[in-house]
């Protein structure tokens, strides 16, 4: 129910997201977080676990392909485990803007039908996400103590790339799921974009394996930061920290240009979607 | 006293034609982004981007200025297309108006469906708490009515099963529970009674009724303009857009169907053609082609008729196969689409034909029109082979002007029908 003295009229120009309203709404947030975690496993066999076996698929097949046959080594911790601990972000971010950018026009016949902050449609599947995320990281404590990989102070680095990854995919995400509303596009572009985002993102190569010349395509991608900091915390490799700067100042500038742009649109959803 | 809520001048306009085609392409985008700036993106409700040009505008509601005050409930009546929704959807903040502004003082709920956000695959303990919080009631709010919203709803048992194994009925109950134990100050209700069955629709109205009287302030749009008259206090008509009267539920209603019911045709014509008639389902074909009402002496009826008077209805329709069996029917209602009584060709004990093709025409004699005073519409319909095959609602309106039906002088004025009835004062002292 709406706050007690109500004023609708036409907004004008830019403007920020109304935190004071998405605080009234939280309950909602909660609800929805709540409601896309319960559905997205419901009536499979493996229920969570999908969470894991993704993650663990794409390193035995990565593994096989780029460490035997590619010939990738000297990566400074066994291969497994150096692939795995960049798709633990790299699935994240990859599912994240799948799902977020398909999250409204999902949610079509809620939004013709009640008012609530739209925002919260994304970013609840993206909260909803990041609990997969966790637990992929109990499979990566896992497979470091079967391959007995000792854990280093930089491990308190862990929370803060957490944080940069949901940044960087909630920026997309609020991005994608606002355009998606008007063009349709969106929907066929994602999975094509974010095939093309893997190879420029250092998941199953080192950074410094890319050629100098090459190295600023990384700088510019968000989430290449983020996977090489996962890389830091949990295996205490070496980390390129002018990478991780750029890519957490392109996800904030993300997230706010995300939720500006988002504010912009939301006033036609209703009415295009 | 302050309005509760105060609409002034609200306008809403919508893009029409082929730049509203639901979905735009990155291609046209692009163009357009680059014609008109980045600026523009999200600012033209339809499409965001196309530069308005007068014929392309619809204006969905225009220049609308109401004032609601504490313990009104108004009901919003118009023809399809006349602006209700939009209006609802601006006061419930699903979109924004073009123009004008709105101040609602007070907690707002607005129920444009009921079940809204309802997933199959969750129980209905958890679309009990999803859906209440999709209506804007906290956690604490849902847990201290949870115990009454599955007692009306009656799911006990189900409570842990998935919803999608409801029966529909199950299902709807739930739905209607929850937005039942909404306790706003504000309601704002669309026509989320458009469900289930008729028996279900009427227990429904007697429920919202109990609901408008805990709370305070009601807006309704429904095109039940019965539910209207008995539960709002207030109506506003909308005309295209704009409000075309304000006044008494009573008065609003008579006043819509008199000016602006689209399908009611114009008075004082006693020949109605069928065939275009605008009160047919789409899923008919125009077998029924005129409609031909007389009085006394075969004189054309100009839509005025004296309460016992002689109805003569003469029926054209096409029989496009030959065919044996075929009957045509008149249906009366009253205004707020009550159905009265039935004529029909399959009541007449001494019909008998033989196959027929072509044109015909039924001759329908009511030898005194049992209705009483007031205001009716004629709805015709066809059956061959004792299915229906052509309905037109609305095809004529009937005024009943006062007569004096029993030879009394006595004119009933309640209920709808007058009938036939014979009194006799038994003599003192005989007990059969």
């Amino acid at each position: 129910m709406a706050a007690f003295e109500l004023v609708i009229r036409p907004r004008e120009g830019w403007q920020p997201v109304d935190l004071r309203e998405i605080w009234t709404y939280r309950d909602l947030l909660r609800f929805l977080v709540w409601r896309d975690i319960k559905i997205r496993y419901k009536q499979t066999l493996l229920g969570g676990l999908w969470a894991v076996l993704q993650p663990l698929i794409a390193m035995l097949i990565f593994g096989l392909l780029f460490n035997r046959i590619a010939g990738i080594r000297n990566v400074g911790a066994p291969y497994p485990l150096f692939t795995f601990a960049g798709l633990v972000p790299w699935t994240f971010f990859a599912n994240a803007i799948g799902l977020a950018s398909n999250s409204l026009v999902g949610s079509e016949q809620m939004i013709r039908k009640i008012y609530f902050p739209r925002v919260m449609l994304p970013m609840a599947m993206i909260a909803a996400l990041a609990l997969d995320m966790l637990i992929s990281l109990v499979m990566m404590a896992g497979l470091m103590l079967y391959y007995r990989w000792p854990t280093t102070t930089a491990l308190l680095w862990l929370p803060v790339f957490l944080f940069g990854s949901c940044l960087a995919s909630s920026g997309l995400g609020l991005f994608l799921s606002a355009l998606n509303v008007q063009y349709r596009d969106v929907k066929y572009a994602v999975p094509f974009f974010t095939q093309m985002m893997f190879f420029v993102t250092p998941v199953l190569y080192p950074v410094s394996l890319v050629p100098a010349n090459f190295q600023f395509i990384l700088v510019l991608n968000p989430i290449a930061g983020m996977v090489e900091g996962f890389r830091h915390a949990l295996l205490g490799s070496p980390v390129s920290w002018t990478l991780v700067t750029a890519s957490f100042t392109e996800s904030l500038l993300l997230f706010l240009a995300g939720l500006f742009f988002f504010r912009r649109l939301e006033r036609t959803f209703a009415d295009v979607i | 006293m302050q309005p509760i809520i105060e609409i002034r001048n609200i306008s809403k306009r919508y893009q029409l034609g082929e730049r509203n085609a639901m979905y735009g392409s990155f291609r046209e985008a692009l163009v357009n982004t680059v014609r008109n700036g980045w600026q523009r993106l999200g600012r033209e409700p339809a499409n965001g981007h196309t530069p308005s040009r007068a014929d392309t505008c619809l204006w969905a509601v225009r220049d609308i200025n109401m004032d609601v005050y504490k313990g009104d409930t108004v009901g919003i009546i118009g023809s399809n297309g006349a602006g209700k929704s939009t209006l609802l959807k601006i006061l419930s903040r699903i979109t924004e108006p073009t123009e004008g502004s709105v101040s609602i003082r007070g907690r707002m709920a607005s129920l444009l469906e009921v079940g809204t956000g309802f997933h199959p695959e969750l129980t209905g303990r958890e679309n009990i708490y999803l859906n209440g919080a999709i209506l804007g009631m906290h956690k604490h709010e849902i847990e201290a009515r949870f115990e009454d919203i599955i007692a009306f709803a009656g799911i006990g048992k189900f409570l842990d099963t998935p919803v999608k194994r409801y029966s529909s009925g199950m299902y709807v109950r739930l739905a209607f529970s929850i937005a039942a134990h909404l306790d706003p100050e504000i309601l704002i209700v669309d026509e989320v009674l458009a469900v289930g069955d008729v028996a279900f629709q009427k227990k429904c109205l007697g429920t919202m009724a109990e609901a408008y009287a805990r709370s305070r302030t009601v807006l309704f749009v429904s095109h039940n303009l019965a539910a209207v008259e008995s539960l709002c206090n207030r109506a506003v008509v909308l005309h295209q857009g704009r409000i075309a009267f304000t006044g008494t539920a009573k008065e609003g209603i008579s006043y819509y169907m008199r000016n602006l019911s689209a399908e009611a045709p114009k008075e004082g014509l006693h020949v109605i053609d069928l065939r275009t008639a605008r009160g047919r389902s789409e899923k008919y074909q125009p077998h029924l082609r005129r409609l031909e009402l007389y009085t006394e002496g075969d004189t054309p009826l100009s839509g005025d008729l004296p309460a016992g008077a002689f109805l003569k209805a003469v029926i054209s329709f096409e029989l496009k196969d030959p065919c044996t069996s075929f009957d045509a029917s008149i249906a009366f209602d009253t205004d707020t689409g009550q159905r009265v009584c039935t004529a029909h060709s399959a009541y007449e004990p001494t019909r008998a034909h033989e196959e027929r093709s072509g044109e015909q025409t039924f001759v329908c004699r009511i030898a005194r029109l049992p209705l009483v005073p007031g205001e009716y519409n004629l709805h015709v319909g066809l059956d061959i082979g004792g299915h229906e095959v052509d309905w037109v609602e609305n095809a004529a309106r009937l005024t009943v002007l006062r007569a004096d039906y029993y030879g009394t002088g006595i004119v009933p004025t309640k209920g709808t029908t007058l009938i036939d009835n014979r009194w006799t004062l038994r003599p003192v002292g005989i007990t059969i």
